[in-house]
């Protein structure tokens, strides 16, 4: 029994064959335009070096940062109709308000604000204003906006004008795909409807790469059923995915961490991620990535999703290292996954973060000759700004002036120094595929959430237990060690002017999955 | 009437966004997330509006101050964001029936979301706001303001909502009758209204107004940032400035919450860690953090502040961003002298809040910076 684990970064694609506890093998390989064929290379030769029988794969893991870098970049995000319902409130602070400007620009601006939405006792705040539900699809029409958002205030507990705005716009836009808030997030207006506008700007490109996925699988000829790690750690199925591709966020950054935590046996430590276009830091407890206390921000962008503290600058090994005048910059732009034809080392004429290293004899990939032309300032610069990068990215998640190790994993991580201000930094064996192997232990979760109604004797603890003893049944089910089950998020809030004692309750368990230790 | 230019400054999106720290802090857990506020104000700022701030000192005695603020839950002001021009509908509409020219605009409640409020209506009618307000920090009920603690009736007062609709309380009997039927109304507006009460004047507040208010949040907020920024300890930092103190640090293992009048009341139950290893503590919450236990021992008591962190960042939780497993600090600030008269306690103080068996007791500051 072996589980495959598969990482899918904006450069590399790297995939481990494990069993129980033991990494059999490692491989990179380059991340492709089609996805496919980068995954299929990636998987085929770790399957190979561990010299395994394919049919006996019971599980594929895959994380994939994709849908971030597309958000950090600006790039594949497409123009979505941002529509509140909402009027006469919310009016002082349109949608997208609080977005740095570039992306506000990449997904088109298009907020629309009309009368509707829920008071916080489920009375209507104002009745939906179907007419101009048919003015902004007429405008959708005309500006060709490709997806829709649609948020309406208080949505969360009343989905039903989401729903009603959704049916009108489809009568005059058929076929567009329509994001509604309450499907995405909890209440806080504009951290939902961010998520929702960031999400439908995404739909296209998750459809095509869960594709892309699949008709690798199918190609190598592996039938098992594979999944999507998620924000928590946790798997969800592909076609969840396709729809939510903002679950996926932080799911890079959570299998690192957790990753580099199962390499090095380190509980406490910074975890510093360099993939090919960005870099991401966070801190691990107790061998766990930090939880975020409170908003999350995602390529600038505030939410308010449960996510690993992480933070993350566009630095990383395809970076696009630029000169004008006496001014070097380094990235955020990188060339990607087209690195091993546009970076100088590698024969192209692009210069990148790679090419820096590598003429300064810090790395050894490609041709060194091709870099050896380069100003030495301008090395010096470049070295200088990406070191500065880093230290400052790090500083401002060290929680404490404790010497804690530095945790560098990642394919990019040949541009990180030793030593990095007075921490020491490690590579564990298998660093560069630490995402992946991250994503092959990641867990199975059960979720509950639902209004309970205390009465007839039934209390807040019963009611409590109750959802503790289902989420932990559906775990189980979905392939979860029972012993290993540990609840991770437990919460009960009591809803107003609802008969009965409503109260609302939330938990989600999460544990390894079966086979780990086979 | 308020021509002298002496003192005056004018705020910057920089001392927003130290406003916004500082002002999350003060709240002790309620008052509403400052974000959504900071935002309007930037907003205003970006639209050109001038926002002015005035020394309390320099008030005239005879100028009409007008003290308001957001009235409602915080979570309804998280989602049913407003509409924008509330504050100012409340101040025309005051003027309108008294048949008088305000003045200055002060604040309420400098905790939370209602340090912003009186700064965009202020902006937007373009009235300065003075360096001051009613609690120096967040309290749940608008009778616990010093304002109206040292005798300031504030009728009549004026609420509005995003609708437009404008309700007028001519005349209540008390502040608690006042307090009363504004949290009927609010609740028929949809949960988070503003308040505009009637002025006071400038001799009162000179007297009656916690001072600073606005300069002390900014710098709070500073202080957390500077800290941050070379890699000191933020709760330590925040201790430094408010002359406060670390009482706790644990997991939240336990959250307890209910309805109760309108307002949610409850128990966090925090397990502690490092020095505090095998000790339980317990706050209890009504919107704001009331009572600090420590393994059944009551040690610190509102109105001193109980301020609850994230252990690591230093940032500001507030009750409802409570959950299961966070890693907190629990820090105790005192309150301004204003607040611990016989005649404060009587509304602020334990006995204020249902917990009419326990006695203030000030908390011990351990006088390392002299009095509080």
């Amino acid at each position: 029994m072996y589980r495959l684990g598969i990482d899918v970064g904006g450069t590399n694609t790297d995939a481990v064959i494990m069993q129980g506890r033991n990494v059999l093998s490692g491989v990179k390989a380059s991340t492709t335009e089609d996805v496919t064929s980068g995954v299929r290379e990636a998987m085929e030769a770790a399957i190979s070096k561990a010299d395994i029988d394919r049919s006996k794969i019971t599980t594929v893991m895959i994380g994939t940062t994709h849908f971030t870098n597309a958000v950090i970049e600006r790039r594949h995000v497409n123009p979505v109709a941002a529509i509140r319902l909402g009027l006469p409130a919310t009016a002082c602070l349109p949608p997208m308000v609080d977005w740095p400007d570039d992306l506000r620009e990449a997904v088109g601006g298009h907020g629309y604000l009309v009368r509707g939405g829920y008071e916080f006792d489920g009375r209507e705040l104002a009745a939906l204003d179907l007419e101009e539900i048919d003015r902004i699809a007429d405008d959708i029409n005309a500006k060709r906006i490709g997806a829709v958002a649609i948020t309406s205030v208080f949505g969360p507990i009343n989905a039903q004008m989401e729903e009603e705005a959704r049916k009108r716009l489809l009568t005059k836009c058929p076929d567009i795909p329509v994001v509604l808030s309450s499907e995405i997030g909890r209440i806080g207006l504009l951290e939902r409807e961010s998520a929702a506008v960031m999400n439908a700007s995404l739909l296209q490109l998750s459809a095509r790469t869960v594709e892309a996925f699949a008709d690798a699988l199918k190609s190598a000829g592996l039938h098992c059923p594979f999944f999507i790690t998620q924000n928590d750690g946790t798997l969800m199925g592909a076609e969840t995915v396709k729809r939510f591709p903002v679950l996926t966020f932080a799911s890079g950054p959570t299998n690192s961490m957790r990753g580099a935590a199962f390499l090095t046996g380190v509980r406490d430590g910074i975890v510093v991620d360099i993939g090919g276009t960005t870099t991401d830091i966070g801190s691990l407890q107790h061998g766990f990535p930090r939880q975020a206390a409170t908003v999350v921000d995602i390529g600038g962008v505030r939410t308010n999703f449960r996510m690993p503290d992480v933070f993350s600058i566009g630095l990383g090994g395809g970076s696009l290292v630029r000169q004008s005048g006496d001014q070097v910059t380094v990235g955020p732009q990188s060339v990607g996954y087209r690195i091993t034809r546009e970076a100088r080392v590698f024969g192209g004429d692009t210069l990148t973060t790679t090419d820096i290293a590598v003429a300064r004899g810090e790395a050894e990939v490609g041709d060194r000759a091709r870099v050896a032309d380069l100003d030495p300032a301008l090395l010096e610069a470049a070295r200088a700004e990406m070191t500065s990068m880093l230290e400052r990215a790090i500083e401002r998640t060290r929680l404490s002036p404790d010497p804690v190790p530095v945790i560098a994993v990642g394919g990019g991580s040949i541009l990180m120094p030793e030593q990095i201000g007075d921490l020491k930094v490690m590579r564990p064996e298998n660093f560069a595929v630490a995402n992946a192997v991250g994503a092959a232990i990641a867990q199975i979760s059960g979720e509950v959430d639902r209004i309970f109604s205390l009465e007839k004797g039934l209390t807040r603890e019963i009611c409590l237990k109750q959802a503790e003893d289902e989420a932990r049944e559906k775990a189980i089910r979905s392939g979860a060690v029972a012993e290993t089950i540990e609840t991770i998020e437990r919460e009960d809030v009591p809803l107003a002017y609802l008969p009965g004692n409503a109260t609302r309750i939330h938990v989600k368990v999460v544990g390894e999955m079966g086979g780990h230790d086979a | 009437m308020l021509d002298r230019q002496d003192g005056r400054w004018r705020l910057d999106e920089a001392m927003v966004d130290a406003l916004e720290i500082g002002s999350g802090i003060l709240g002790t857990g309620g008052g509403g997330n400052p974000y959504i506020g900071k935002l309007r104000v930037r907003q205003a700022l970006r639209d050109g509006h001038v926002m002015e701030i005035i020394p309390l000192e320099s008030v005239p005695d005879e100028a009409r101050i007008v003290a308001m603020g957001g009235i409602g839950a915080p979570l309804v002001s998280h989602e049913r964001i407003k509409e924008g021009r509330e504050g100012l509908r409340c101040v025309r509409a005051l003027e309108e029936r008294l048949g008088i020219k305000v003045d200055a605009i002060a604040c309420e409640e400098i905790g939370g979301q209602n340090s912003m409020e009186p700064l965009i209506a202020a902006a937007m009618a373009g009235l300065p706001v003075v360096d001051c307000d009613g609690m120096g920090r967040a309290f749940p009920e608008m009778q616990m303001t010093t304002y109206a603690i040292y005798g300031h009736r504030s009728t009549p007062s004026v609420m509005c909502d995003p609708h437009g609709n404008v309700v007028i309380f001519d005349h209540a009997i008390s502040e608690l009758w006042h307090e009363r039927m504004a949290r009927a109304c609010v609740v028929s507006q949809g949960g988070a209204s503003t308040l505009a009460s009637a002025p006071m004047s400038g001799e009162f507040i000179k007297r009656y107004a916690i001072p600073h208010s606005y300069s002390k949040a900014i710098s709070l907020g500073n202080a957390v940032l500077d800290a941050r920024r070379e890699h000191r300890d933020p709760v330590e930092a925040i201790c430094e400035s408010e002359n406060g103190e670390v009482v706790f640090r644990g997991k939240i293992v336990d959250l307890k919450r209910h309805l109760a009048g309108g307002f949610v009341r409850g128990e966090a139950i925090i397990q502690g860690f490092d020095t505090y290893d095998g000790d339980q503590a317990s706050i209890h919450i009504q919107n704001e953090f009331l009572i600090f236990s420590r393994n059944g021992e009551i040690e610190v008591i509102v109105p001193d502040l109980i301020v609850v962190l994230d252990a690591d960042s230093g940032e500001a939780i507030s009750t409802e961003m409570l959950r299961y497993g966070q890693r907190v600090a629990v820090l105790a600030l005192p309150c301004h002298p204003l607040l611990r008269s016989p005649e404060a306690l009587d509304v602020v103080g334990p006995k204020g809040f249902g917990f009419g068996d326990i006695a203030f007791k000030p908390m011990d500051t351990n006088d390392k910076k002299g009095a509080a």
